[in-house]
């Protein structure tokens, strides 16, 4: 079974259309990756069905422009992947 | 169809929050400008607008899943076919689902018929924000009534 930063990658490669092999878990996919918020939208989305999970993006962006969080936090690809992890365990936690 | 105010949907045949779908219902004109340049001796419903008629149907259903908090706006508009010509005078029957409901967003699949032959069909990603502009909330309020909106589906 795949980690969930290759599936988080791979998920990247095929929406963005961004070769996967430039893709690590110290990219952020912003700053580094230059995903830009709609192309985020279908990753997303991919990720959410991929998990079966729903990625608080609201509240993520929100700590940000609060200043309460940095993007480094969430978009850096294996920071997502210990937030999606997290959410993952909650969701199986409450079932 | 009201095409000057980019009002394309006329009526709300069936809204069901819980399997999260919507019908409704759209009448193309008879006659209108756009007919004379699309196409002179051959008038059709440019595809376009066949998508925003999708997007409105979308729209409302999300608007009623959102209980009017919130406001949708067009993305994405993906698989997007045009399968057979619409032409005026013409009855639209739109059928939408939600697919996805995320954060800040939601997808939608679409599909417009005449009677039972399909004419179109897309999937539609939508951005939804708290309505940026209470005037806006206002005229959505007043729209829903016109296109009857069950008004049970409106409060919170």
């Amino acid at each position: 079974m795949s980690s969930t930063f290759d599936q988080i990658a791979t998920i990247i490669a095929e929406t963005c259309d961004i070769p996967r092999d430039t893709i690590t878990p110290e990219s952020h996919a912003i700053d580094d990756l230059g995903i830009d918020s709609l192309d985020f939208l279908d990753i997303a989305f991919a990720i959410d069905k991929a998990f079966g999970i729903k990625m608080p993006l609201e509240k993520w962006t929100q700590e940000v422009n609060d200043g309460k969080a940095t993007t480094e936090q969430y978009f850096v690809l294996k920071n997502l992947a210990a937030r999606i992890d997290e959410l993952v365990a909650a969701k199986n936690a409450g079932a | 169809m009201q095409l000057d105010y980019f009002q394309l949907i006329d009526r709300i045949v069936d809204l069901n929050l819980d399997e999260k779908t919507i019908t409704v219902e759209a009448q193309v004109p008879e006659r209108h400008t756009i007919f004379e340049g699309h196409f002179p001796g051959f008038p059709i419903m440019p595809g376009v607008l066949l998508t925003e008629a999708m997007a409105q149907s979308s729209g409302w259903l999300l608007l009623g899943v959102t209980k009017f908090e919130r406001m949708p706006f067009l993305a994405m508009v993906k698989e997007a076919k045009m399968r057979r010509f619409v032409s005026p005078g013409q009855l639209l029957t739109i059928d939408a689902r939600i697919e996805h409901e995320g954060s800040g967003f939601a997808v939608t699949s679409a599909r417009a018929r005449v009677g039972t032959e399909l004419k179109c069909s897309a999937d539609l990603t939508f951005r939804h924000v708290p309505f940026p502009d209470p005037s806006l909330r206002v005229h959505m309020d007043a729209m829903a009534h016109k296109i009857g909106f069950p008004l049970q589906a409106m409060t919170p």
